[in-house]
């Protein structure tokens, strides 16, 4: 039966399909939807990991004791996973593993642009870059069949809009999934130097196999048609240069690393111009650069950075455009992500915005926080290292002899992915910076899944909690204490206490996330013989708020169909002009 | 067969996602190729949305370039504005009239245009605004908003209406099937 799914959904549905055992990850744009499809079909266990290195090491572990395993992560947390995936490479795997990276390529959602095809290459190990859902499947099947074959964890490398777009996929036949032996092979496993230096020489010579095999495997296929264009590409690239050049001829690679060498050459000397489309870095040609072979149209046409379409390929190629010459409005208010209305992270950026401290921040919905009109937030980098970075900060303030003590945001998931080891630092090293933790049980900018403290399992089962306050003294912090930021005064006046006194001060925040819980409460109201169109309660930066009418002094008016009560807009209010519908308190939630 | 190229354009949390959808099963349904694509991620929290459907004998990129859709339905006329140009010339655009205040309007550091009919309607003078909230409501569900849209282009599309009623009763919960069908239909009877 044909369905339309996505590649992400696709990746699931093969895997199932491909005898996989086990599979695990964290959640990123764009692979999130990959685990929590294996989740929906229910037929395989999967888990979320508090981290991609733990995900990968636990997907070792699967492969180790005979079972096909699966991590899924997007491009940054192959960073996370890489200490693994570089040792990984050495040993080998018992029953066959694919890693899946998710990468971003015009950032819509990632903090950077990194081309994960870098990481076969570093790792030394096969990767398949699939072109829609089809293949995404199709490519699932193939890679754990060279995993096995060859001894080698496999790299799955997608791109936002092969995960995201949908397609038009054929099941194939079910691979029943079964269970090897566990894995007993010093030499193999256990990577002491002596042990690491023999695979080493492995790792060379499986790379020679994977060419010869690259250059036989139907992954990488030869289009040839009109052979003025020949185009060489993979991917999503593939897609857009297609659309551009129907009747040009192309060597698509399915498997881009390593490179078939024969297979370019053949393809080379059989076309007019040769064209080198790849989205992101100039991996392909590069090499193909190395081998002595001309490029004629490449990098040098086509950008490093942001995505590929077909009208870039068709610029680059000399031909026309045919996208119209219509420019975009580009004088309208941006629409910007913003928090959700209800969510209580508005409180808190309220106050600390009022407060002009340094926030350093982190991965996650509250990194909104860095936009106007809230703009608190200075540095965000990765995941976890808003608390690092704010020891490093507070430790040279301390040397410039400077007062100001800096704070640090994060949610819950972020510190149980790797916030965890910067406040033991914090702790252990004497740091002196206030910490606060957002902890809203849930993973929320991905959509809202589970974790170590959420209380369910990625497949929906009751989970042990973990106490946010009792990991926070375990790691020997003695300040911590939980606020409700939805009570501005309150907060305010913990966030003072906490900038007031010296050494490591942890508050936890303990609202859920209104999404995914999906908090439903009373409406605020306005009155409007008291507003007095001051704008004060607009510093919450709340969508349902808005102005009303066009006089001097418009006054304030909510939206009943996107406001969600809770209260901080209220409390912004000098004129006692907004309340909050009666039978509503902000415990309600 | 060229493909068929339909924008749609909305706010974070509208069912833009659920409208592609619809379109995308109807396409499948008339066995012809499609590919639908939206980016999401950020854009869920209340963002600026814009989705992809695809429809041909044979599709390739997911992507649709500016200037050649054949179709733009917009959820909101700032969004409507904002992405007219994907629109090809003599391309149709259905949007709803109501509106949603931007963050940055809602902050105080913009203002909603208030000339955003008038702006539409001069650049494309065949596009047509409904009120698919009333429509919607009538039906039964202010949430049905989407199917309204969907509704709205119905005639305009490579796809049988039947398949198209088909598709929804077929993805709607039990009860919903019937409100939604309605909305459908309102959006048709609008548009």
């Amino acid at each position: 039966m044909k369905k339309i799914i996505s590649g992400n959904e696709a990746i699931a549905l093969s895997f199932e399909d491909s005898g996989g055992v086990f599979a695990s990850g964290y959640p990123g744009t764009p692979s999130t939807e990959t685990l929590e499809e294996v989740a929906r079909l229910g037929n395989v266990y999967c888990e979320w990991a508090p981290n991609e290195k733990v995900g990968l090491e636990s997907a070792i572990g699967a492969s180790l004791a005979g079972g096909r395993a699966l991590a899924t992560m997007k491009h940054v947390g192959v960073n996370v996973a890489a200490d693994a995936l570089m040792t990984l490479t050495y040993t080998g795997v018992n029953a066959g593993l694919i890693l899946m990276a998710a990468d971003d390529p015009g950032m819509h959602s990632s903090q950077n642009e990194q081309d994960s095809r870098n990481y076969a290459k570093f790792a030394k190990i096969p990767m398949l870059d699939p072109a829609d859902s089809q293949e995404a499947y199709d490519y699932v099947r193939a890679g754990f069949e060279i995993s096995e074959r060859f001894d080698t964890p496999v790299m799955l490398r997608t791109t936002t809009r092969i995960s995201h777009a949908k397609g038009i996929v054929e099941q194939k036949g079910k691979v029943e999934p079964k269970v090897g032996e566990l894995a007993k092979d010093v030499p193999k496993y256990v990577m002491l130097p002596n042990f690491g230096k023999i695979k080493h020489v492995a790792v060379e010579e499986r790379l020679l196999k994977l060419q010869a095999f690259a250059e036989e495997s139907p992954l990488n296929r030869v289009e040839m048609n009109d052979p003025e264009l020949g185009i060489i590409t993979s991917g999503i690239s593939y897609q857009h240069a297609k659309e551009a050049f129907p009747q040009a001829s192309f060597l698509k690679l399915g498997l881009v690393h390593p490179l078939p060498e024969q297979k370019i050459r053949d393809f080379a000397s059989k076309v007019g111009r040769l064209m080198v489309v790849e989205e992101m870095d100039a991996i392909f040609e590069e090499q193909i650069r190395a081998m002595g072979i001309r490029v004629d149209i490449g990098k040098d046409r086509i950008s490093l950075c942001g995505e590929v379409c077909a009208d870039i390929v068709r610029e680059a190629a000399g031909a026309p455009v045919t996208s119209a010459k219509t420019q975009p409005v580009t004088d309208l208010p941006l629409r910007p992500p913003t928090f959700c209305p209800g969510c209580a992270h508005r409180g808190l950026y309220s106050i600390l915005s009022k407060l002009k401290v340094f926030v350093s921040g982190d991965i996650g919905c509250y990194t909104l926080g860095a936009l106007p009109p809230l703009s608190a937030m200075h540095t965000c980098i990765c995941m976890g290292a808003s608390i690092s970075a704010a020891h490093g900060i507070a430790k040279v303030n301390e040397i410039a002899g400077r007062t100001e003590k800096p704070v640090a945001v994060i949610g819950d998931s972020t510190f149980f992915h790797s916030g965890i080891t910067g406040l033991l630092s914090m702790s252990y090293n004497a740091g002196n910076a206030l910490v606060i933790i957002m902890d809203n049980r849930t993973t929320g900018m991905t959509g809202g899944q589970e974790n170590p403290g959420s209380g369910r399992l990625l497949q929906g089962d009751p989970a042990k909690e973990v106490d946010m306050v009792s990991l926070v003294k375990v790691l020997g912090i003695e300040n911590v204490f939980e606020i409700n930021s939805y009570h501005l005064k309150e907060t305010e006046a913990a966030i003072r206490r906490g900038l007031e006194t010296p050494g490591p001060y942890v508050l936890v925040d303990k609202n859920p996330c209104i999404l995914r819980y999906r908090v439903k409460k009373p409406l605020v109201q306005v009155s409007d013989e008291k507003c007095t169109g001051c704008r004060a309660c607009l510093k919450a930066s709340c969508v349902a708020l808005g102005l009303q009418g066009s006089g001097e002094k418009p006054k304030v008016a909510i939206d009943p169909n996107i406001c969600n009560g809770c209260g901080v807009c209220t409390q912004h209010c000098k004129f006692d002009a907004m309340t909050v519908a009666t039978g509503g308190t902000h415990e309600s939630i | 067969m060229k493909a068929f190229n339909i924008v749609i354009a909305g706010v974070g949390g509208q069912g833009v996602l659920m409208a592609s959808k619809v379109l995308a099963e109807s396409a499948l349904a008339s066995s012809m190729d499609v590919k639908q694509n939206e980016v999401h991620g950020m854009a869920q929290r209340g963002g600026s949305v814009i989705s992809f459907v695809r429809i041909g004998a044979k599709v390739h990129s997911p992507v649709v370039l500016p200037g050649t859709a054949d179709i733009l339905i917009s959820f909101e006329p700032l969004e409507a504005l904002r992405y007219l140009h994907y629109l090809k010339p003599g391309g149709r655009l259905v949007y709803n009239k109501a509106t949603i205040n931007p963050s940055t309007v809602a902050a105080g550091l913009a203002t909603y245009p208030g000339d955003v009919a008038q702006r539409i309607a001069a650049a494309c003078p065949d596009a047509r605004p409904i009120d698919a909230l009333q429509v919607a409501k009538r039906a039964g569900n202010a949430k049905a908003v989407n199917m309204v849209m969907v509704g709205s282009v119905m005639k305009g599309l490579p796809i049988d209406a039947a398949v198209v009623e088909g598709v929804v009763r077929e993805i709607s919960r039990d009860k919903g099937a019937e409100v939604n069908l309605a909305a459908l239909r309102g959006g048709a009877a609008a548009a």
